[in-house]
């Protein structure tokens, strides 16, 4: 019979692209495992814990980075507690408040260009008017203020986004019985909202992690322990990457594979705990 | 017999379109009232305006006037909070929140600034009854409500409404998402909740407005062409479009 339905033709261009797209998806699978495993392979024969808890010191003769895995994580917390409030209050305004569409358009454009700006010009920037003008100088907190002008764009717009996807038919049922509508944002639309907000944040901690450019001539490489809490804030700080860049530059090779490969084992964590807590705190999955 | 709503004069419009025409019509208490039409006619959009659930809508123009109990719903002074209390309303996709049964319940109630457990939990199963839902989901208030089925939900919905004790309840198509068994379930609710609540049903299924409606008011492109009791308007309807309509002619 002709015309068969059983007459399976073997598509040749078909079968190349399905190869090629193959190819390019064990391409990347490889390279990543090859980058981590470099870094693993050099980091972990010369890494050892007393090292984490360790300040550097010629006068001591020991070596460590405590005090940049301290000024890592006060960058973290400071820069998202700038950041964030802002960030989510913009979104929400944006998204839920804003009535002038043109307006809307021109701030989401705005935050797009912020989002594709080098960091370094954040850091050019951060330098002059937090260090300078501010007179807040090489500091901590100069490098946070930087940092959440930076992440700024990253956290609204993944919030602007979740509140875009919460269903119209959501805000409908929170008015129609009588909800304000902050009382309708607070109940419904945030928490429908929060595993996008979450991953805004996490991604935003990834840069912040990653970031060198922006904070060498904002926060600088200071490597000292904190004496106070509050204090510290105003103190030279260099974070993780930080050390990482001058040990590089220094051309100690050792040191910097095992910063690299803390850094690796720390966002690795943190990809995989986005996973997880957007997974936990999905309000609309059906347990 | 009293009057509950009555719109008057009542024009709307989309920025250029007008979507209501003069529309004069009153719902009666405790009765069904049922607003048929073909799609576009202006049915829902009439229905919204009744608790202002318009109001969220861009570039919109309302003239004339709405009273509930006498009182101008579009009066300046007036607290949607308030008024929705009162009027409450009903989707046509069951939109339950996505929380735990009871959570969805005592939402409305909660608004309203009730936050005692005991009398939550009075009024959460008061209205899970109500609104012939207790029964099935007594075991699991505590689990989400999107697990229920989809006449499961729109009872969930009704009972959300009936929480914060409405005098009228609206209802947008509520069962046209549901299956024919779901949807006799809910009629049956209606009939029963008219005894004490006024109803107004937006339904583009002529044989649910026959076999539910007190009164059925006929829409068509943004007027009321004809408004009666619901057997006088499928019997001997007046207008010749209203015929027309009912007997499949169009729609």
């Amino acid at each position: 019979m002709e015309n068969s339905i059983f007459d399976k033709k073997s598509r040749l261009s078909d079968k190349v692209l399905y190869s090629l797209i193959q190819l390019c998806t064990l391409f990347s699978v490889v390279l990543l495992v090859v980058i981590i495993g470099y870094i693993c392979y050099r980091g972990i024969p010369d890494f050892s814990f007393s090292y984490l808890i360790n300040t550097p010191s010629i006068i001591n003769d020991t070596i460590g980075i405590l005090p940049n895995i301290i000024n890592t994580l006060y960058m973290i917390v400071l820069t998202l507690l700038i950041a964030c409030p802002i960030g989510i209050g913009g979104a929400i305004y944006l998204n839920e408040y804003a009535t002038n569409k043109k307006f809307v358009s021109v701030i989401s454009f705005t935050t797009e260009v912020l989002a594709g700006i080098p960091s370094i010009i954040y850091g050019l920037f951060g330098m002059l008017f937090f260090g300078g003008v501010l007179k807040l100088s090489y500091s901590i907190l100069t490098g946070a203020l930087t940092l959440a002008i930076m992440i700024l764009p990253i956290i609204s717009r993944n919030t602007q986004v979740a509140l875009e996807a919460v269903p119209k038919s959501y805000r409908e049922a929170a008015l129609g019985i009588g909800a304000t509508k902050w009382y309708m944002i607070r109940t419904v639309l945030l928490p429908s909202a929060i595993p996008g907000i979450l991953t805004g944040i996490i991604l935003s901690m990834g840069r912040i992690i990653a970031e060198s450019a922006a904070l060498l001539f904002t926060a600088g490489s200071a490597h000292i322990l904190p004496v106070g809490l509050f204090d510290h804030l105003f103190m030279s700080g260099g974070t993780l990457t930080i050390e990482l860049y001058l040990c590089m530059s220094e051309g100690n090779f050792q040191e910097a594979f095992v910063i690299a490969f803390i850094l690796i084992i720390i966002v690795l964590a943190l990809n995989f705990t986005a996973k997880w807590i957007s997974k936990k705190f999905d309000v609309n999955k059906v347990v | 017999m009293s009057i509950k709503i009555q719109a008057k004069d009542l024009n709307l419009y989309y920025g250029e379109k007008h979507a209501l025409k003069n529309v004069n019509l009153d719902i009666e208490e405790n009765k069904i009232t049922a607003f048929i039409g073909p799609s576009g006619c202006g049915k829902s959009t009439f229905l919204k305006t009744l608790n202002r659930m318009n109001d969220y809508v861009k570039n919109i123009k309302i003239t004339g006037n709405v009273s509930l109990d006498e009182e101008d719903i579009y009066d300046s002074r007036v607290d949607t909070t308030i008024l929705r209390k009162k009027v409450g309303m009903v989707f046509q996709q069951p939109n339950p929140f996505p929380m735990s049964i009871y959570d969805n319940v005592a939402y409305g109630p909660r608004i309203h600034g009730i936050k005692n457990k005991k009398q939550l939990d009075e009024i959460v199963e008061k209205s899970l009854k109500a609104a012939a839902l207790y029964d099935e989901v007594a075991d699991r208030l505590h689990t989400s409500a999107l697990g229920l089925s989809g006449g499961q939900q729109q009872r969930l919905c009704i009972a959300r409404c009936l929480a914060v004790e409405p005098d009228v309840i609206l209802l947008d198509e509520p069962t046209s998402a549901l299956d024919p068994i779901s949807t006799l379930k809910i009629e049956e609710l209606l009939m029963e909740l008219k005894e004490k609540y006024t109803i107004a049903i937006v339904t583009h299924n002529m044989q649910q407005a026959s076999r539910i409606a007190d009164y059925t008011a006929f829409f068509l492109v943004g007027e009321m062409v004809e408004y009666g009791k619901t057997k006088d308007l499928f019997s001997l309807p007046k207008d010749k479009r209203t015929e027309d309509y009912i007997t499949g002619r169009f729609g």
